[in-house]
């Protein structure tokens, strides 16, 4: 008893216990070393093999360490590739920033409404679009499609950026729980102002909720530069791709260079990988919260 | 404080009508605002969401091929998915294959992951960059990745199995073979979802009480009675989550199957998803592929209902 009470076991228990913390350290590094080495080998050997020559890619047993490092496959994947890869690069980059802009103003907007102004129907309005986050895409993927088609936006940008001006029901939720945390005092000096409710959502609201906007701004990002489904519906000709489309027709078409796919795979995991590392508490935050997977 | 001394003697409907007719003014002209800045979202739930989710049922009852108007066939569809479309029979199995195949395994390793990194050891921000690292990068570039390491005469895969000692003829085609290719999307999958399920279940396990462990070691509990009447009840809430997020997302899986296997080989790979996208945009029977939709709804909508009830045997909320 008074041994436990002071914490102090016999030499031999101590020596035990030792003994089994320094097997469990082993354990918990062991686990974590495979699981690392599991998750890494793949992405050393895309970036490998977007480094070597064809006579080397096509090489049994596998060689790691390309030799010559071949790093012209980098040029020639946006002159070889049967899509323009420079084009789709651009149209990824217009579509993923027009489609952040337009979500993430038309989401906090509503956010802001339903957080800090009183009006007939919000108890209503309210469930209705949480509501709507549960259903599948497939189901109104197809209507949709209808609509785009009559307006004559098949093969135009236009389906994969319009929508997102038209709010999003997942940051309307993430940002209106952030905007009931602030003080009710910020809007209180700026109504004695006379501002109306939409200066004090752009001027006072949005300027001090980066962390909401910058989690779903992040989400948003992700979920429209891997986007594949919406490409592949709206978009044929070659000149209109996405990066992630090009590179998905890539295998439909057998094309065996796999040193170009991986190298332009490599090119189209960039910004993503430097937004990572740029914002990764807004990743990890905006993942544990909406249960989007890659 | 003066005014309500004064107001008792002051005519009493004046102040009143006064005082209200002002504040519904300011309150219409909030009300006016609310909606003002609620409009792109509410047209878009008309036109975007709420409009094609009826119309999408309306389009399921009838035979639709774009080009010539809509034709009522009552519930045909959907009898026609169950007993004729043995692509879609097939693809239903996959699916339910696919989610039923990854989720335990996923669940399990992520745990098994998070309790790991939950220890006190250095590197953890460094590892869990790491694990992380394959969830964030785009399907598509993971897709085209792995098809490569599947590939059966240069592929990673069978390379190691040679190391193993497993000789040549052996050695699994991967995605060209119709056994092996279902099972090489599901490793895959848990590969790509570990990082993702491990944050959360570390978020989770971070959440519990330390004295919950120095109460039990006091009383003399091992490690695996620790983790199994401390860590695993407590940890319910987020292990329901996951089983949800998996169940939602797995039914839905795409993207693999449309760039690694187009379906193929035999429908092997064919999953709901990907017989929908055909046969609504690749041969535009619209109709089909809405009743296709409804039946993934209600599989998305049984699944998270079914668990939703079933938490209540497992779960524990403190």
């Amino acid at each position: 008893m008074i041994e436990r009470a002071t914490g102090t076991p016999p030499p031999s228990l101590r020596w035990r216990k030792r003994l089994s913390q320094g097997v469990a350290r082993f354990v918990v590094y062991l686990i974590i070393s495979v699981a690392a080495g599991t998750m890494l080998v793949p992405f050393l050997w895309m970036v490998s093999t977007s480094l070597k020559t064809p006579g080397q890619v096509f090489q049994y047993p596998p060689v790691w360490i390309p030799n010559p490092v071949k790093w012209s496959n980098y040029r020639e994947v946006f002159a070889v590739l049967p899509f323009p890869f420079a084009t789709a690069i651009v149209n990824s980059v217009k579509i993923t920033v027009l489609s952040v802009v337009g979500a993430t103003w038309s989401a906090s907007m509503a956010a802001f409404a339903f957080a800090r102004l009183r009006f007939r129907g919000s108890g209503v309005l309210f469930p209705i679009f949480l509501g709507t986050m549960m259903i599948p895409g497939a189901v109104t993927l197809i209507p949709v499609f209808l609509l785009m088609r009559a307006l004559h936006w098949i093969d135009t940008h236009n389906p994969l950026i319009v929508p997102a001006f038209f709010g999003n029901a997942y940051g309307m939720f993430l940002m209106r729980q952030f905007f009931l945390t602030l003080p009710r005092d910020l809007d209180d000096s700026a109504k004695i102002d006379g501002a109306n409710p939409f200066w004090i959502y752009a001027m006072v609201y949005m300027p001090i909720s980066k962390p909401a906007v910058a989690t779903f701004a992040v989400l948003t990002f992700l979920g429209v530069w891997n986007d594949l489904i919406g490409p592949a519906i709206y978009l044929t000709p070659p000149s209109k791709m996405t990066m992630a489309l090009g590179l998905a027709f890539l295998r439909g078409g057998n094309y065996t260079a796999w040193e170009l796919m991986m190298a332009g795979a490599v090119i189209s995991l960039l910004p993503t990988l430097a937004l990572y590392i740029a914002a990764q508490q807004y990743f990890v935050q905006g993942m544990v919260l909406s249960g989007i997977k890659g | 404080m003066n005014q309500s001394a004064g107001g008792v003697v002051a005519p009493k409907s004046r102040p009143a009508v006064r005082l209200r007719l002002p504040l519904s003014g300011l309150a219409r002209q909030e009300e006016r605002w609310a909606y003002l800045m609620l409009l792109p979202s509410i047209l878009g739930l008309v036109f975007f969401t709420a409009g094609p989710v009826v119309e999408s049922l309306a389009i399921s009852f009838t035979r639709y091929n774009v080009v010539r108007p809509p034709q009522w066939i009552g519930p045909a569809n959907y009898i026609q998915l169950f007993t004729k479309d043995r692509v879609f029979v097939k693809a239903f199995k996959n699916t339910c294959l696919y989610v039923f195949g990854t989720t335990p395994s996923s669940i399990t390793l992520s745990l098994l992951l998070a309790l790991a990194l939950n220890q006190k050891i250095r590197g953890i921000p460094f590892f869990r960059s790491i694990f992380f690292l394959p969830t964030i990068s785009s399907g598509v570039a993971v897709a085209l990745l792995w098809t490569w390491l599947y590939n059966p005469d240069f592929g990673i895969f069978n390379w190691i199995l040679g190391l193993l000692g497993v000789s040549r003829e052996m050695r699994p085609a991967w995605l060209a073979s119709t056994t092996w290719a279902l099972p090489a999307l599901m490793i895959m999958a848990v590969w790509q979802g570990l990082g993702y399920n491990m944050t959360i279940f570390l978020a989770g396990l971070q959440g519990i009480d330390p004295s919950y462990y120095e109460a039990a070691e006091i009383d003399g509990a091992g490690w695996w009675a620790r983790f199994r009447y401390i860590t695993l009840p407590l940890i319910s809430p987020t292990t329901f989550f996951l089983l949800v997020m998996a169940g939602i997302g797995g039914f839905q899986v795409f993207v693999p199957a449309f760039v690694m296997t187009a379906g193929g080989p035999r429908y092997a790979t064919t999953t709901v998803a990907l017989h929908l996208f055909y046969t609504a945009f690749q041969y535009m029977r619209m109709g089909e592929a809405s009743a296709m939709a409804y039946v993934m709804f209600a599989v998305v909508f049984t699944l998270t209902f079914l668990q939703l009830r079933l938490q209540k045997l497992w779960v524990h909320y403190e």
